[in-house]
């Protein structure tokens, strides 16, 4: 089998270009799939029969939460990649992953306590679901403070991908969460192999939303991964002549 | 082993290794997961009834008795095999309603009866516009099913 595609990917320079181009192709769809989702979920969607418009948080809640966990398996597969294959762009990926998952986890732990408030009665318990999302944070911020704590970067990318990998083990319980133990957070509305617990019209806005995030995190991470390459090759040669 | 092959024996080691002790670390302490416990487990001596704990369930229909001029209620909570009857004096969250679940902090008292200080709602997964809900309840009885199909209904 031909690998050439694949070691390609292990060239800066080539990422660097690639990625430039690649940027507003997620850019444009994220802008214009996020604005029609947000007119849809707040002015389409009926009110809900029991939370009435106080449902609508959900339109950003759900997609973030959602997004927090993909972007740790993205993380995570990018610093096992650069693990495994001394791959420096996969650590450069994994790197660029963590701010942004990171925000999408407080987006969605400070949505749910504003919402768990008048629906709950609070905005805060020590429930599996709710709990193990709070340790993602921490496994956020954990692989940031490492990295930052390392001067030598081939030595940081090492560590913090080693905890990376870690933490990965906190996926499942996040997700399964609600199934195995009893929770205050509700089952899965749409994530799950049964018909989806929501009618069409309110059910559409969430998935563009979904998807929007999505490609959002895309053109993200890769405008932080070009910057992230430059920040390791400063001193290349190649780059010298990319920008002048 | 070439070098590489023994960074993949890392990597899956990590992940097999780590994933078998928290698996293991769960089901030891998998009572202190629990963030509620239902009518049956209190029934069967599972819940630490001696301590303060959380009870679980969904309020059983036409059971919230509520005490006029105070802020006094009891209601039945009933996982639909054991009930537990709960007496709480405060406002409940808006979600608190008959056949909806709902997670009470207290202890159980001598007489059997759980006595709260606390209330939470849960919501269920169910999300719909209120016309199909009532669709949906006038089809069964006027009683909310547990897992209704919000599709099932043609909109009018």
């Amino acid at each position: 089998m031909d690998w050439t595609w694949f070691h390609k990917f292990g060239s800066p320079p080539h990422v660097y270009r690639l990625a430039g181009l690649l940027t507003p192709w997620f850019a444009w769809p994220a802008a214009l799939l996020i604005l029609g989702a947000l007119y849809g979920g707040l002015v389409l969607a009926p009110p809900d029969y029991q939370q009435g418009d106080g449902f609508r948080i959900i339109y950003v809640h759900a997609p973030s939460a959602w997004l927090a966990v993909m972007i740790y398996a993205v993380m995570a597969t990018a610093a096992g990649v650069g693990l495994i294959w001394r791959m420096k762009v996969a650590h450069a990926v994994a790197a660029s992953c963590a701010g942004v998952g990171a925000w999408f986890t407080v987006v969605s732990l400070l949505t749910g306590m504003l919402w768990g408030k008048p629906m709950w009665g609070t905005y805060w318990v020590w429930d599996p679901r709710l709990t193990a999302q709070l340790i993602l944070l921490f496994l956020y911020l954990g692989f940031m403070g490492l990295r930052a704590s390392i001067d030598d970067v081939s030595r940081a990318d090492r560590a913090s991908a080693v905890l990376a990998l870690v933490g990965v083990v906190n996926l499942p319980i996040i997700r399964y969460s609600v199934e195995w133990w009893n929770s205050i957070h509700q089952a899965p509305s749409v994530m799950k192999m049964d018909r989806p617990s929501m009618p069409f019209d309110m059910l559409a806005p969430l998935l563009a939303m979904l998807l929007g995030f999505s490609l959002y995190f895309g053109a993200v991470l890769l405008i932080r991964l070009r910057a992230e390459i430059l920040r390791r090759e400063r001193n290349a040669s190649w780059i010298r002549e990319e920008l002048t | 082993m070439t070098p590489r092959q023994r960074r993949v024996t890392l990597v899956v080691g990590i992940l097999v290794g780590v994933s078998a002790a928290v698996a293991l670390a769960v089901r030891a302490m998998n009572e202190n997961v629990m963030f509620f416990f239902d009518p049956t487990q209190v029934a069967s001596g599972e819940a630490p009834i001696d301590k303060r704990f959380r009870l679980g369930g969904m309020v059983r229909p036409g059971t919230v008795v509520r005490e006029p001029g105070t802020l006094e209620m009891r209601f039945v909570v009933t996982d639909f095999q054991k009930d537990v009857s709960v007496k709480y004096s405060g406002i409940v969250p808006d979600l608190f309603r008959e056949n909806q679940g709902v997670v009470a902090h207290g202890r159980l008292g001598a007489d059997g009866t759980f006595v709260a200080d606390e209330i939470l709602a849960k919501h269920d997964e169910n999300y719909m516009p209120p016309e199909v809900a009532r669709a949906i309840k006038e089809k069964h009885g006027g009683v909310m099913p547990v897992n209704p199909d919000v599709r099932s209904v043609p909109r009018t």
